[in-house]
Protein backbone atom coordinates (compact mmCIF):
# COMPACT_ATOMS: atom_id res chain seq x y z
CA UNK A 1 0.00 0.00 0.00
CA UNK A 2 0.66 3.73 -0.78
CA UNK A 3 1.59 5.47 2.51
CA UNK A 4 2.43 9.04 1.20
CA UNK A 5 0.34 11.32 -0.72
CA UNK A 6 1.45 10.52 -4.19
CA UNK A 7 3.66 13.64 -5.79
CA UNK A 8 1.42 16.11 -8.24
CA UNK A 9 4.51 14.94 -11.07
CA UNK A 10 7.06 12.05 -10.53
CA UNK A 11 9.49 11.68 -13.53
CA UNK A 12 11.30 8.43 -12.50
CA UNK A 13 14.25 7.40 -14.15
CA UNK A 14 13.23 9.45 -17.15
CA UNK A 15 15.52 8.35 -20.87
CA UNK A 16 14.65 9.07 -24.15
CA UNK A 17 16.56 8.35 -27.51
CA UNK A 18 15.85 9.54 -31.23
CA UNK A 19 16.27 7.29 -33.99
CA UNK A 20 18.42 9.73 -36.31
CA UNK A 21 19.95 9.32 -39.78
CA UNK A 22 23.52 8.91 -37.67
CA UNK A 23 22.40 6.62 -35.57
CA UNK A 24 20.48 7.02 -31.94
CA UNK A 25 20.46 10.21 -30.61
CA UNK A 26 21.18 9.90 -26.33
CA UNK A 27 18.79 13.02 -25.41
CA UNK A 28 17.73 12.32 -21.70
CA UNK A 29 19.20 9.90 -19.23
CA UNK A 30 17.61 8.57 -16.13
CA UNK A 31 16.09 11.81 -15.17
CA UNK A 32 14.81 12.18 -11.84
CA UNK A 33 12.36 14.61 -10.19
CA UNK A 34 9.84 14.84 -8.31
CA UNK A 35 7.58 17.73 -8.26
CA UNK A 36 4.72 19.03 -5.27
CA UNK A 37 1.41 20.00 -6.00
CA UNK A 38 1.77 24.04 -6.54
CA UNK A 39 5.46 23.47 -6.74
CA UNK A 40 7.40 25.83 -9.36
CA UNK A 41 10.21 24.61 -10.79
CA UNK A 42 12.72 25.51 -13.14
CA UNK A 43 15.16 23.38 -15.94
CA UNK A 44 17.98 25.21 -16.72
CA UNK A 45 21.07 23.54 -18.88
CA UNK A 46 22.93 23.87 -21.51
CA UNK A 47 22.03 23.78 -25.53
CA UNK A 48 20.41 20.54 -26.83
CA UNK A 49 20.44 18.71 -22.97
CA UNK A 50 16.57 17.70 -23.58
CA UNK A 51 14.99 20.26 -21.47
CA UNK A 52 12.39 20.45 -23.67
CA UNK A 53 12.09 16.87 -24.76
CA UNK A 54 11.70 15.94 -21.43
CA UNK A 55 8.94 18.43 -21.02
CA UNK A 56 7.52 17.41 -23.89
CA UNK A 57 7.12 14.20 -22.37
CA UNK A 58 5.57 15.34 -19.59
CA UNK A 59 2.87 16.95 -22.01
CA UNK A 60 2.40 13.76 -23.12
CA UNK A 61 3.62 14.60 -26.63
CA UNK A 62 6.42 11.73 -26.99
CA UNK A 63 6.77 8.72 -25.50
CA UNK A 64 10.11 7.94 -23.33
CA UNK A 65 12.21 5.08 -24.33
CA UNK A 66 12.54 4.07 -20.56
CA UNK A 67 11.16 5.29 -17.16
CA UNK A 68 7.98 6.66 -16.53
CA UNK A 69 6.50 9.85 -15.38
CA UNK A 70 3.54 10.06 -13.32
CA UNK A 71 0.78 13.26 -12.27
CA UNK A 72 -0.97 11.96 -9.56
CA UNK A 73 0.32 9.10 -9.48
CA UNK A 74 -0.84 7.79 -12.59
CA UNK A 75 1.14 6.97 -15.27
CA UNK A 76 1.36 9.85 -18.35
CA UNK A 77 0.51 7.95 -21.58
CA UNK A 78 -0.80 11.00 -23.73
CA UNK A 79 -2.31 14.43 -23.78
CA UNK A 80 -3.66 15.17 -20.44
CA UNK A 81 -6.83 17.46 -19.69
CA UNK A 82 -4.92 18.66 -16.40
CA UNK A 83 -2.06 19.65 -18.40
CA UNK A 84 -1.70 23.19 -19.85
CA UNK A 85 1.32 23.92 -22.34
CA UNK A 86 2.83 27.14 -23.03
CA UNK A 87 5.11 27.21 -26.21
CA UNK A 88 8.22 29.08 -27.23
CA UNK A 89 7.30 32.43 -29.41
CA UNK A 90 3.34 31.93 -28.27
CA UNK A 91 2.52 29.92 -31.13
CA UNK A 92 -0.68 31.22 -31.35
CA UNK A 93 -2.58 30.09 -35.00
CA UNK A 94 -2.52 33.11 -36.99
CA UNK A 95 -5.49 32.32 -38.97
CA UNK A 96 -7.29 32.62 -35.70
CA UNK A 97 -8.49 36.07 -34.07
CA UNK A 98 -7.49 36.12 -30.35
CA UNK A 99 -10.71 34.98 -28.85
CA UNK A 100 -10.91 31.87 -31.26
CA UNK A 101 -7.35 31.34 -30.59
CA UNK A 102 -8.38 30.95 -26.58
CA UNK A 103 -11.39 28.87 -27.35
CA UNK A 104 -9.01 26.58 -29.57
CA UNK A 105 -8.38 23.90 -27.09
CA UNK A 106 -12.12 23.74 -26.17
CA UNK A 107 -13.39 23.18 -29.85
CA UNK A 108 -10.30 20.28 -29.45
CA UNK A 109 -12.06 18.82 -26.99
CA UNK A 110 -15.81 19.69 -27.92
CA UNK A 111 -16.64 21.47 -24.85
CA UNK A 112 -18.31 24.63 -24.46
CA UNK A 113 -15.69 27.42 -23.27
CA UNK A 114 -15.62 28.61 -20.18
CA UNK A 115 -16.59 32.30 -20.67
CA UNK A 116 -16.35 33.68 -17.31
CA UNK A 117 -13.27 32.25 -16.96
CA UNK A 118 -11.68 33.01 -20.27
CA UNK A 119 -12.87 36.48 -19.79
CA UNK A 120 -11.25 36.72 -16.29
CA UNK A 121 -8.01 35.97 -17.33
CA UNK A 122 -7.68 37.66 -19.87
CA UNK A 123 -8.91 40.60 -17.95
CA UNK A 124 -5.65 39.46 -15.50
CA UNK A 125 -3.28 39.83 -18.04
CA UNK A 126 -4.76 43.23 -19.67
CA UNK A 127 -6.08 41.84 -22.91
CA UNK A 128 -9.76 43.10 -22.77
CA UNK A 129 -11.04 44.80 -26.57
CA UNK A 130 -8.34 42.46 -28.61
CA UNK A 131 -11.00 39.52 -28.96
CA UNK A 132 -10.64 40.40 -32.84
CA UNK A 133 -7.33 40.78 -33.16
CA UNK A 134 -5.26 38.74 -35.33
CA UNK A 135 -1.63 37.24 -33.88
CA UNK A 136 -0.28 39.19 -36.58
CA UNK A 137 -1.40 42.84 -34.75
CA UNK A 138 -0.27 41.92 -31.58
CA UNK A 139 3.27 42.79 -30.04
CA UNK A 140 5.46 39.46 -28.65
CA UNK A 141 4.44 39.96 -25.60
CA UNK A 142 0.51 40.16 -26.43
CA UNK A 143 0.66 36.97 -28.00
CA UNK A 144 2.67 35.47 -24.94
CA UNK A 145 0.33 36.54 -22.46
CA UNK A 146 -2.84 34.77 -24.99
CA UNK A 147 -0.98 31.97 -24.78
CA UNK A 148 -0.94 32.07 -21.03
CA UNK A 149 -4.33 32.58 -20.87
CA UNK A 150 -5.30 29.69 -23.56
CA UNK A 151 -2.91 27.45 -21.52
CA UNK A 152 -4.97 27.92 -18.28
CA UNK A 153 -8.26 28.86 -19.95
CA UNK A 154 -9.68 25.05 -19.20
CA UNK A 155 -8.29 25.11 -15.71
CA UNK A 156 -5.41 22.59 -15.80
CA UNK A 157 -3.37 22.02 -12.40
CA UNK A 158 -0.13 21.95 -14.43
CA UNK A 159 0.97 24.35 -16.52
CA UNK A 160 4.31 23.70 -18.48
CA UNK A 161 6.10 26.91 -19.93
CA UNK A 162 8.63 25.82 -22.41
CA UNK A 163 11.13 29.18 -22.78
CA UNK A 164 8.09 30.92 -23.02
CA UNK A 165 9.78 34.41 -23.03
CA UNK A 166 12.83 33.70 -25.14
CA UNK A 167 11.80 35.95 -28.10
CA UNK A 168 10.88 39.29 -25.86
CA UNK A 169 13.05 42.31 -24.83
CA UNK A 170 14.17 42.09 -21.74
CA UNK A 171 12.14 44.73 -20.35
CA UNK A 172 8.62 42.95 -21.58
CA UNK A 173 10.68 39.82 -20.39
CA UNK A 174 10.60 41.14 -16.51
CA UNK A 175 7.14 42.23 -17.05
CA UNK A 176 5.88 38.53 -18.30
CA UNK A 177 7.91 37.23 -15.20
CA UNK A 178 5.82 39.27 -12.38
CA UNK A 179 2.81 37.94 -14.41
CA UNK A 180 3.43 34.85 -13.90
CA UNK A 181 4.69 35.05 -10.29
CA UNK A 182 1.20 36.94 -10.01
CA UNK A 183 -0.63 34.24 -11.74
CA UNK A 184 1.35 31.37 -9.86
CA UNK A 185 0.58 33.00 -6.37
CA UNK A 186 -3.02 33.20 -7.04
CA UNK A 187 -3.74 29.62 -8.90
CA UNK A 188 -1.42 27.89 -7.23
CA UNK A 189 -0.59 25.89 -10.91
CA UNK A 190 2.06 23.28 -10.55
CA UNK A 191 4.27 25.07 -12.78
CA UNK A 192 7.53 23.61 -14.33
CA UNK A 193 9.38 26.53 -16.43
CA UNK A 194 12.04 25.85 -18.62
CA UNK A 195 14.36 28.43 -19.53
CA UNK A 196 17.99 29.37 -20.70
CA UNK A 197 17.79 32.50 -18.66
CA UNK A 198 18.85 31.63 -15.39
CA UNK A 199 18.05 34.75 -13.31
CA UNK A 200 14.50 34.60 -14.71
CA UNK A 201 14.55 30.96 -13.44
CA UNK A 202 16.01 32.12 -10.22
CA UNK A 203 13.65 34.74 -9.93
CA UNK A 204 10.14 32.90 -10.48
CA UNK A 205 11.04 28.98 -9.09
CA UNK A 206 11.12 27.26 -5.49
CA UNK A 207 13.87 25.31 -7.12
CA UNK A 208 15.77 25.24 -9.67
CA UNK A 209 16.84 21.77 -11.73
CA UNK A 210 20.13 22.02 -13.60
CA UNK A 211 20.47 19.64 -16.32
CA UNK A 212 23.76 18.29 -17.95
CA UNK A 213 24.86 18.64 -21.18
CA UNK A 214 23.47 15.90 -23.56
CA UNK A 215 22.29 13.33 -22.78
CA UNK A 216 20.71 15.24 -20.08
CA UNK A 217 19.88 14.06 -16.62
CA UNK A 218 20.12 16.10 -13.37
CA UNK A 219 23.19 17.63 -12.31
CA UNK A 220 22.21 19.59 -9.40
CA UNK A 221 18.95 21.30 -7.52
CA UNK A 222 19.38 24.62 -6.00
CA UNK A 223 16.79 25.61 -3.48
CA UNK A 224 16.09 29.15 -3.74
CA UNK A 225 14.78 30.10 -1.03
CA UNK A 226 13.25 33.63 -0.84
CA UNK A 227 9.91 35.09 0.53
CA UNK A 228 7.37 35.78 -2.11
CA UNK A 229 6.06 38.04 -3.71
CA UNK A 230 9.25 38.06 -5.23
CA UNK A 231 10.52 42.03 -6.37
CA UNK A 232 12.76 42.52 -9.17
CA UNK A 233 15.01 44.15 -6.77
CA UNK A 234 15.23 40.96 -5.08
CA UNK A 235 17.99 40.08 -8.43
CA UNK A 236 20.48 43.01 -6.84
CA UNK A 237 20.58 40.98 -3.70
CA UNK A 238 24.22 39.94 -3.01
CA UNK A 239 22.79 36.09 -1.73
CA UNK A 240 20.68 35.68 -4.96
CA UNK A 241 23.91 36.90 -7.61
CA UNK A 242 25.87 34.29 -5.72
CA UNK A 243 23.16 31.66 -6.51
CA UNK A 244 23.23 32.98 -10.46
CA UNK A 245 26.86 32.97 -10.90
CA UNK A 246 26.93 29.23 -9.14
CA UNK A 247 24.20 27.87 -10.84
CA UNK A 248 26.33 29.79 -13.96
CA UNK A 249 29.39 27.97 -13.27
CA UNK A 250 27.55 24.40 -12.75
CA UNK A 251 26.43 25.05 -16.30
CA UNK A 252 29.91 26.53 -18.24
CA UNK A 253 31.94 25.51 -15.73
CA UNK A 254 34.27 27.86 -13.98
CA UNK A 255 36.17 30.40 -16.68
CA UNK B 1 3.24 6.19 -31.47
CA UNK B 2 3.31 10.19 -30.57
CA UNK B 3 6.40 10.05 -32.02
CA UNK B 4 6.00 8.73 -35.39
CA UNK B 5 3.28 11.53 -35.51
CA UNK B 6 5.63 14.30 -34.61
CA UNK B 7 8.13 13.12 -37.20
CA UNK B 8 10.53 11.38 -34.85
CA UNK B 9 12.02 15.09 -34.23
CA UNK B 10 13.28 16.59 -31.81
CA UNK B 11 11.27 19.77 -30.23
CA UNK B 12 12.37 22.81 -32.08
CA UNK B 13 10.35 25.86 -33.22
CA UNK B 14 12.51 26.59 -36.11
CA UNK B 15 10.33 29.09 -38.34
CA UNK B 16 9.99 29.12 -42.10
CA UNK B 17 9.10 26.46 -43.85
CA UNK B 18 10.48 24.12 -47.26
CA UNK B 19 8.55 25.80 -50.18
CA UNK B 20 11.43 25.27 -52.92
CA UNK B 21 10.13 21.23 -53.83
CA UNK B 22 8.34 21.40 -56.94
CA UNK B 23 6.27 23.80 -55.82
CA UNK B 24 4.47 25.51 -59.37
CA UNK B 25 2.87 28.77 -58.98
CA UNK B 26 2.94 32.05 -61.05
CA UNK B 27 1.93 34.39 -58.61
CA UNK B 28 3.67 36.00 -55.80
CA UNK B 29 1.38 35.36 -53.35
CA UNK B 30 2.52 38.58 -50.71
CA UNK B 31 1.70 40.40 -54.01
CA UNK B 32 -1.75 39.17 -54.57
CA UNK B 33 -2.98 40.55 -51.56
CA UNK B 34 -1.36 43.46 -51.19
CA UNK B 35 -4.09 46.21 -50.14
CA UNK B 36 -3.95 48.94 -53.08
CA UNK B 37 -5.82 52.30 -52.18
CA UNK B 38 -6.27 55.17 -55.09
CA UNK B 39 -6.59 58.37 -55.01
CA UNK B 40 -9.32 60.21 -57.11
CA UNK B 41 -6.22 61.60 -59.40
CA UNK B 42 -5.10 58.05 -59.62
CA UNK B 43 -8.33 57.00 -61.02
CA UNK B 44 -8.71 59.85 -63.05
CA UNK B 45 -4.85 58.79 -64.59
CA UNK B 46 -6.06 54.92 -65.27
CA UNK B 47 -8.91 56.20 -66.74
CA UNK B 48 -6.90 59.08 -69.31
CA UNK B 49 -4.59 56.27 -70.20
CA UNK B 50 -7.17 53.82 -71.42
CA UNK B 51 -8.92 56.10 -73.61
CA UNK B 52 -5.80 57.49 -74.70
CA UNK B 53 -4.82 54.03 -75.91
CA UNK B 54 -7.88 52.68 -76.68
CA UNK B 55 -8.81 56.15 -79.14
CA UNK B 56 -5.05 56.43 -80.54
CA UNK B 57 -5.63 53.12 -81.88
CA UNK B 58 -8.66 54.18 -83.16
CA UNK B 59 -7.08 56.85 -84.75
CA UNK B 60 -4.30 54.91 -86.33
CA UNK B 61 -6.45 52.27 -87.51
CA UNK B 62 -8.39 55.39 -89.47
CA UNK B 63 -5.54 57.05 -90.65
CA UNK B 64 -3.15 54.39 -92.03
CA UNK B 65 -6.33 52.79 -93.45
CA UNK B 66 -5.44 49.60 -91.42
CA UNK B 67 -7.54 46.46 -93.50
CA UNK B 68 -9.76 44.71 -91.31
CA UNK B 69 -8.59 41.45 -91.52
CA UNK B 70 -4.64 42.54 -89.79
CA UNK B 71 -6.83 45.00 -86.98
CA UNK B 72 -10.39 46.12 -86.73
CA UNK B 73 -11.38 49.53 -85.13
CA UNK B 74 -11.46 49.51 -81.74
CA UNK B 75 -15.29 51.11 -81.96
CA UNK B 76 -16.31 48.14 -84.60
CA UNK B 77 -15.29 45.70 -81.61
CA UNK B 78 -17.30 47.38 -79.01
CA UNK B 79 -19.99 47.43 -81.64
CA UNK B 80 -19.97 43.80 -82.88
CA UNK B 81 -19.88 43.22 -78.83
CA UNK B 82 -23.64 44.26 -78.78
CA UNK B 83 -24.87 43.97 -82.56
CA UNK B 84 -23.58 39.82 -82.39
CA UNK B 85 -24.02 39.36 -78.67
CA UNK B 86 -27.16 36.74 -79.36
CA UNK B 87 -24.89 34.52 -81.89
CA UNK B 88 -21.56 34.62 -79.39
CA UNK B 89 -23.59 34.30 -75.80
CA UNK B 90 -24.65 30.84 -76.40
CA UNK B 91 -21.25 29.84 -76.71
CA UNK B 92 -19.70 31.86 -73.63
CA UNK B 93 -22.76 29.54 -72.12
CA UNK B 94 -21.14 26.49 -73.86
CA UNK B 95 -17.57 27.15 -72.93
CA UNK B 96 -18.19 27.78 -69.27
CA UNK B 97 -20.44 24.60 -68.85
CA UNK B 98 -16.89 23.11 -69.95
CA UNK B 99 -15.42 25.29 -67.80
CA UNK B 100 -16.76 24.95 -64.54
CA UNK B 101 -18.02 21.03 -64.97
CA UNK B 102 -14.20 20.15 -66.34
CA UNK B 103 -12.62 22.25 -63.05
CA UNK B 104 -15.27 21.19 -60.73
CA UNK B 105 -13.88 17.28 -61.69
CA UNK B 106 -10.20 18.31 -61.56
CA UNK B 107 -10.16 20.41 -58.61
CA UNK B 108 -11.80 18.37 -56.57
CA UNK B 109 -9.85 15.14 -57.64
CA UNK B 110 -6.66 17.06 -57.24
CA UNK B 111 -7.15 18.30 -53.64
CA UNK B 112 -8.68 15.12 -52.75
CA UNK B 113 -5.38 13.45 -53.84
CA UNK B 114 -2.86 16.13 -52.31
CA UNK B 115 -4.90 15.48 -49.35
CA UNK B 116 -4.51 11.71 -49.34
CA UNK B 117 -1.20 11.34 -50.76
CA UNK B 118 1.16 14.14 -48.17
CA UNK B 119 0.13 11.78 -45.26
CA UNK B 120 2.16 9.33 -46.99
CA UNK B 121 5.44 10.34 -47.53
CA UNK B 122 6.86 6.97 -49.42
CA UNK B 123 3.40 7.16 -51.56
CA UNK B 124 4.53 11.01 -52.80
CA UNK B 125 7.95 9.76 -54.05
CA UNK B 126 6.43 6.71 -55.68
CA UNK B 127 3.65 9.33 -58.18
CA UNK B 128 5.67 12.26 -58.31
CA UNK B 129 7.09 11.70 -61.27
CA UNK B 130 3.59 11.16 -62.70
CA UNK B 131 2.13 14.35 -61.40
CA UNK B 132 5.32 16.46 -62.75
CA UNK B 133 4.65 14.77 -65.95
CA UNK B 134 0.46 15.25 -65.77
CA UNK B 135 1.75 19.18 -64.74
CA UNK B 136 3.88 20.15 -67.83
CA UNK B 137 2.01 17.74 -70.34
CA UNK B 138 -0.23 20.12 -72.24
CA UNK B 139 -3.68 18.61 -71.93
CA UNK B 140 -4.70 20.27 -74.98
CA UNK B 141 -2.27 17.80 -77.11
CA UNK B 142 -4.98 14.83 -75.66
CA UNK B 143 -7.70 16.50 -77.39
CA UNK B 144 -7.85 14.79 -80.80
CA UNK B 145 -7.28 11.41 -79.17
CA UNK B 146 -10.47 12.69 -76.57
CA UNK B 147 -12.24 13.88 -79.89
CA UNK B 148 -11.85 9.93 -81.62
CA UNK B 149 -13.41 8.21 -78.74
CA UNK B 150 -15.90 10.63 -77.19
CA UNK B 151 -17.09 12.47 -79.93
CA UNK B 152 -17.86 15.98 -80.63
CA UNK B 153 -19.82 16.90 -77.88
CA UNK B 154 -19.10 18.34 -74.51
CA UNK B 155 -17.05 14.98 -73.42
CA UNK B 156 -13.72 15.63 -74.92
CA UNK B 157 -13.63 18.85 -73.59
CA UNK B 158 -14.55 19.11 -70.00
CA UNK B 159 -12.12 15.37 -69.70
CA UNK B 160 -9.74 17.87 -71.31
CA UNK B 161 -10.10 20.64 -68.82
CA UNK B 162 -10.20 18.58 -65.56
CA UNK B 163 -7.13 16.89 -66.70
CA UNK B 164 -5.16 20.41 -67.17
CA UNK B 165 -6.93 22.02 -64.12
CA UNK B 166 -6.83 18.91 -61.65
CA UNK B 167 -2.74 18.35 -61.17
CA UNK B 168 -2.00 22.08 -61.28
CA UNK B 169 -4.76 22.25 -58.26
CA UNK B 170 -2.74 18.77 -56.88
CA UNK B 171 0.92 20.46 -57.12
CA UNK B 172 -0.15 23.75 -55.66
CA UNK B 173 -1.73 21.88 -52.70
CA UNK B 174 0.40 19.44 -51.64
CA UNK B 175 3.38 22.00 -50.96
CA UNK B 176 0.33 23.83 -48.94
CA UNK B 177 -0.13 20.35 -47.50
CA UNK B 178 3.70 19.69 -47.09
CA UNK B 179 4.03 22.53 -44.65
CA UNK B 180 4.46 20.81 -41.25
CA UNK B 181 4.97 23.49 -38.42
CA UNK B 182 5.53 21.03 -35.86
CA UNK B 183 5.00 23.41 -33.07
CA UNK B 184 1.28 24.08 -34.46
CA UNK B 185 0.83 20.34 -34.48
CA UNK B 186 1.92 19.67 -31.03
CA UNK B 187 -0.29 22.49 -29.36
CA UNK B 188 -2.90 20.70 -31.17
CA UNK B 189 -2.01 17.64 -29.92
CA UNK B 190 -1.52 18.55 -26.28
CA UNK B 191 -5.23 19.47 -26.09
CA UNK B 192 -5.85 15.80 -27.46
CA UNK B 193 -6.17 16.29 -30.80
CA UNK B 194 -7.25 13.40 -32.99
CA UNK B 195 -5.39 12.80 -36.15
CA UNK B 196 -8.24 14.04 -38.07
CA UNK B 197 -8.74 17.41 -36.10
CA UNK B 198 -5.30 17.95 -36.76
CA UNK B 199 -5.74 17.80 -40.22
CA UNK B 200 -8.89 19.78 -40.40
CA UNK B 201 -7.83 22.53 -37.90
CA UNK B 202 -4.12 22.69 -38.03
CA UNK B 203 -3.13 21.20 -41.66
CA UNK B 204 -5.83 22.77 -43.87
CA UNK B 205 -6.14 26.31 -42.54
CA UNK B 206 -2.13 26.13 -42.79
CA UNK B 207 -2.52 24.66 -46.39
CA UNK B 208 -5.29 27.19 -47.62
CA UNK B 209 -2.87 30.22 -49.05
CA UNK B 210 -1.13 27.39 -51.79
CA UNK B 211 -4.94 25.92 -52.06
CA UNK B 212 -6.25 29.19 -53.48
CA UNK B 213 -3.58 29.53 -55.37
CA UNK B 214 -3.53 26.30 -57.05
CA UNK B 215 -7.44 26.83 -58.10
CA UNK B 216 -6.75 29.83 -59.77
CA UNK B 217 -3.57 28.56 -61.44
CA UNK B 218 -6.05 25.59 -62.03
CA UNK B 219 -8.86 27.59 -62.83
CA UNK B 220 -7.10 29.61 -65.74
CA UNK B 221 -5.30 26.63 -67.01
CA UNK B 222 -8.55 25.57 -67.33
CA UNK B 223 -10.05 28.06 -69.52
CA UNK B 224 -6.93 27.94 -72.03
CA UNK B 225 -7.82 24.16 -72.47
CA UNK B 226 -11.60 24.99 -72.68
CA UNK B 227 -10.63 27.08 -75.74
CA UNK B 228 -7.89 25.40 -77.07
CA UNK B 229 -10.02 22.38 -77.10
CA UNK B 230 -12.77 23.99 -78.88
CA UNK B 231 -10.64 25.47 -81.50
CA UNK B 232 -9.44 21.17 -82.14
CA UNK B 233 -13.13 20.29 -82.98
CA UNK B 234 -16.80 20.48 -82.44
CA UNK B 235 -18.96 23.15 -83.55
CA UNK B 236 -19.96 25.15 -80.63
CA UNK B 237 -17.75 27.23 -78.02
CA UNK B 238 -15.85 30.06 -77.83
CA UNK B 239 -12.80 28.65 -79.49
CA UNK B 240 -15.04 27.38 -81.78
CA UNK B 241 -16.17 30.91 -82.47
CA UNK B 242 -12.79 32.06 -83.13
CA UNK B 243 -11.85 29.65 -85.71
CA UNK B 244 -15.50 30.31 -87.39
CA UNK B 245 -14.94 34.33 -87.07
CA UNK B 246 -11.44 34.46 -88.48
CA UNK B 247 -12.05 31.74 -91.45
CA UNK B 248 -14.85 34.17 -92.39
CA UNK B 249 -12.99 37.40 -91.67
CA UNK B 250 -15.04 38.44 -89.51
CA UNK B 251 -12.43 40.32 -87.56
CA UNK B 252 -14.67 42.57 -85.16
CA UNK B 253 -16.38 39.55 -83.96
CA UNK B 254 -13.45 37.84 -83.79
CA UNK B 255 -11.90 40.69 -81.71
CA UNK B 256 -15.37 40.60 -79.64
CA UNK B 257 -14.90 36.97 -78.33
CA UNK B 258 -11.12 37.72 -77.49
CA UNK B 259 -12.11 40.59 -75.21
CA UNK B 260 -14.37 38.26 -73.58
CA UNK B 261 -12.17 35.40 -72.84
CA UNK B 262 -9.94 37.96 -71.63
CA UNK B 263 -12.62 39.25 -68.99
CA UNK B 264 -13.65 35.94 -68.49
CA UNK B 265 -9.47 35.26 -67.18
CA UNK B 266 -9.61 38.30 -65.19
CA UNK B 267 -13.27 37.57 -63.45
CA UNK B 268 -10.78 33.73 -62.74
CA UNK B 269 -8.36 35.74 -60.98
CA UNK B 270 -10.56 38.79 -59.42
CA UNK B 271 -12.60 35.72 -57.66
CA UNK B 272 -9.78 33.80 -56.04
CA UNK B 273 -8.07 37.34 -55.38
CA UNK B 274 -10.87 38.00 -52.83
CA UNK B 275 -11.43 34.55 -51.97
CA UNK B 276 -7.40 34.69 -50.69
CA UNK B 277 -7.92 38.21 -49.00
CA UNK B 278 -10.86 36.51 -47.17
CA UNK B 279 -9.79 33.14 -45.84
CA UNK B 280 -6.08 33.83 -46.67
CA UNK B 281 -4.39 37.10 -45.60
CA UNK B 282 -3.49 36.29 -42.35
CA UNK B 283 0.06 35.03 -44.15
CA UNK B 284 1.12 38.05 -45.69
Amino acid sequence: MVTALPKKLEVLEASKFYDTKSGPLHAVDKFDVAIESGDFISLVGPSGCGKSTLLWSIAGLHDLSSGQINLDGAKIDGPNDQIGMVFQEANMLPWRNLIKNIEFPFEIKKIPPAQDRINELLKRVGLIGFDNKFPRELSGGMQQRASIVRALSFDPSVLLMDEPFGALDAFTRDEMNLLVQEIWLETHKTIVFITHNIAEAVFLSNRVCVMTARPGSLAQVYEVDYPRPRSLEMMSDPSILKLVNQIRENIIGKK
Amino acid sequence: MVDKILGDKIPSFKKGHSNSDGEVSITNWSALTKVQSRTIGEILLIILFAMIIIGGLELYVIAYDVPQFVFPRPSSIVAALFTDIEFIAPHLGHTLVELFSGFFFGASTGLILAGIITQFPFVEKIVAPYILMLVTTPMLALVPLLILRFGFGYEPRIIAVALASGPMVMINSATGFRRVDLAKIALARSFGASTMQIFLKIRIPMALPMIIVGLMVGAIFGLLTAVGAEMVGGGFGLGNRLTTFSATIKMPQFFAVILILSLLGILIYLFFFLVGKKWASWES
